[in-house]
């Protein structure tokens, strides 16, 4: 039984184990099995050309309600928890941006629920790649270039509309910033597939830290409870997509009164998360067991 | 007699079927715990600027978003498994099954929507109230008159939100793949019926014409009976009005689709 479940990947990865070049090796193989699997799906999705266009512009509008929303808000007041519109949109560009950009990477992973309970998961294990490229790459869908391409049309309306003193350190944060947001919301999408190897069922435990963690962030952190700031400061780094550098970009105070170097952190913050999110994964594969259905 | 016993046992099949997904429905109350706390935070930055916005005072708003939490899947305000099911059962061909079934095809689909909305109601809409009510300051009626007329109100709610989704399905008829208006629907849903943003603070041109749109029935109205602010008969009537009208639209729309049948496959 537990043969069966074994990962064809297994054998390759004991040879190089503990060498740094082994490791290197996989981290290749898997980015190059995800690259195929990428351009397959892209290939097909090509194949119905009216149909993407369609539904990556809808994906554009369903995805920039959010912002609707918060002009909505702004029709009615000058300012929210202290913080003017552009620099709203900022905060809100940042993170859908961050957001858009893990969700194209690795949103196919939301489904991997539904794989272990219908039984398709072991589809993959037998494939000679490894299994996070495969589900991370499985249906890969383009049309959510939608979400990113409106994340960043509002980002380069804040940009426009707030005062920064543009330093080259400055310069260099922001698309570090945005890179490691992507990295962070990755290793939720990530450990939150994990989570599903346990919980079959409970898909929508994802959605509240993904989609709810990116709304939350559209907001400025003085809206929100204290408690709930140092919750997404320290235990699900959140805040590291887009308040903490934000705050530091627009020359406000860092949330929770935070050293001014803490805006650098991100890129670190970024890697510890996908590190531990890749031991949560491995953990999670391990204790899979097929329903042999 | 015989088929109100019918329409009673699929709507009861409905309740129980939503009731076996215990896992997923107990991770829907934690998603809506957590999206109803980053909520209530932005009413109240929004109301703390700008104090009796849209007519309601900070526990109105605060009301107002657990309200909406509890009826989000409830009024499937972004659609549900139900269409996505009748849709799919259009697009492969089955549909042609259940039109020779002895039973009326929009009533079966009605009563086992209704049995889905009622256990989302109990199962997945009740706790997140009881978790915002605890944690935070609501503005809720002492009168059970109130709570009965929001009973009343959130079932015609079910009502309209099943025709309105019945028509997009249907739609699947002609367009064979409802990927499209499954996601103008939750767009609609979300926008319309005020869960962004109530309605009564949508500015000018735009709140007059989304409030007398169907889908203000879905959340708009039965939250503002149970804050008292808006009157019991003329909120069922205004929604009654969009229950008929649209469930009417769609018999229309389904004798002009099932003459027109083509089976797909076999």
């Amino acid at each position: 039984m537990a043969e069966t479940v074994e990962r064809p990947g297994a054998a390759a990865e004991s040879d190089g184990s503990g060498t740094r070049g082994g490791t290197r090796a996989r981290a290749a193989v898997g980015l190059r099995a995800y690259g195929l699997i990428i351009a397959m799906w892209i290939r097909s999705t090509m194949a119905y050309r009216t149909s993407f266009v369609l539904t990556a512009a809808t994906n554009f509008v369903t995805t920039g309600l959010d912002f609707v929303t918060i002009l909505l808000m702004f029709s009615r007041v000058d300012v929210l928890g202290g913080w003017p519109l552009p620099e709203v949109a900022f905060l809100y560009g940042m993170s859908c941006v961050a957001f858009g950009l893990a969700d194209l990477v690795t949103g196919s992973m939301e489904r991997l629920g539904q794989r272990v309970r219908d039984g398709t998961l072991d589809t993959l294990l037998v494939r000679p790649a490894p299994v996070l490229a495969q589900v991370a790459a499985d249906r890969f869908a383009l049309r959510r270039l939608g979400r990113v391409m409106q994340g960043a049309l509002v980002l380069g309306y804040a940009l426009t509309a707030v005062d920064i003193a543009w330093t080259p350190l400055k310069a260099l944060l922001l698309p570090v910033a945005l890179v490691s947001g992507a990295g962070i919301f990755c290793a939720v999408f990530v450990a939150g597939a994990a989570f599903q190897f346990v919980a079959q069922d409970a898909s929508e435990v994802q959605n509240a830290f993904t989609y709810g963690g990116t709304t939350l962030l559209q907001y400025p952190p003085t809206v929100f409870g204290r408690e709930l700031v140092r919750g997404v400061t320290f235990v699900l780094p959140l805040a590291f997509v887009n308040w903490v550098p934000a705050a530091y970009l627009l020359g406000r105070p860092l949330p929770l009164e935070l050293p001014g170097w803490v805006a650098f952190m991100p890129p670190l913050v970024s890697g510890a998360c996908l590190a531990l999110a890749g031991l949560a994964w491995r953990a999670g594969l391990r204790s899979y067991r097929s329903t042999g259905s | 007699m015989g088929s109100g016993r019918l329409y009673t046992a699929v709507a009861a099949g409905g309740f129980r079927r939503y009731a076996t997904y215990r896992v997923a429905t107990a991770a829907g109350v934690f998603t809506n715990t957590v999206f109803g706390l980053i909520l209530v935070y932005t009413y109240i930055a929004l109301w703390d600027e700008k104090p009796h916005l849209g007519g309601y005072d900070r526990t109105q708003a605060i009301t107002y978003v657990w309200v909406g939490q509890a009826l989000l899947s409830t009024l499937a305000i972004g659609g549900s498994r139900v269409e996505a099911e009748l849709m799919e059962r259009i697009r492969t061909g089955d549909i042609a099954v259940d039109l020779y079934r002895p039973a009326d095809l929009q009533l079966w689909w009605l009563a086992s929507d209704l049995g889905r909305a009622g256990f989302e109601l109990i199962g997945r809409g009740v706790l997140p109230f009881l978790f915002g009510a605890l944690v935070f300051p609501m503005a809720l009626p002492g009168a059970w008159t109130t709570w009965a007329g929001f009973l009343v109100a959130v079932v015609l709610g079910m009502v309209v939100s099943f025709a309105i989704r019945y028509l997009v399905a249907l739609s699947t008829f002609w367009l064979l793949d409802g990927t499209g208006v499954s996601q103008i629907t939750l767009l609609a849903g979300m926008f319309a019926s005020g869960m962004t943003l109530p309605l009564n603070v949508f500015p000018g041109p735009l709140g007059d014409v989304v409030r007398v749109l169907p889908w203000s029935s879905l959340l708009q109205r039965p939250a503002d009976v149970l804050l008292g602010e808006a009157g019991l008969w003329s909120t069922f009537a205004f929604q009654g009005a969009w229950a008929v009208a649209l469930l009417a639209l769609g018999r229309l729309v389904q004798s002009a689709a099932t003459r027109r049948v083509v089976v797909q496959g076999g």
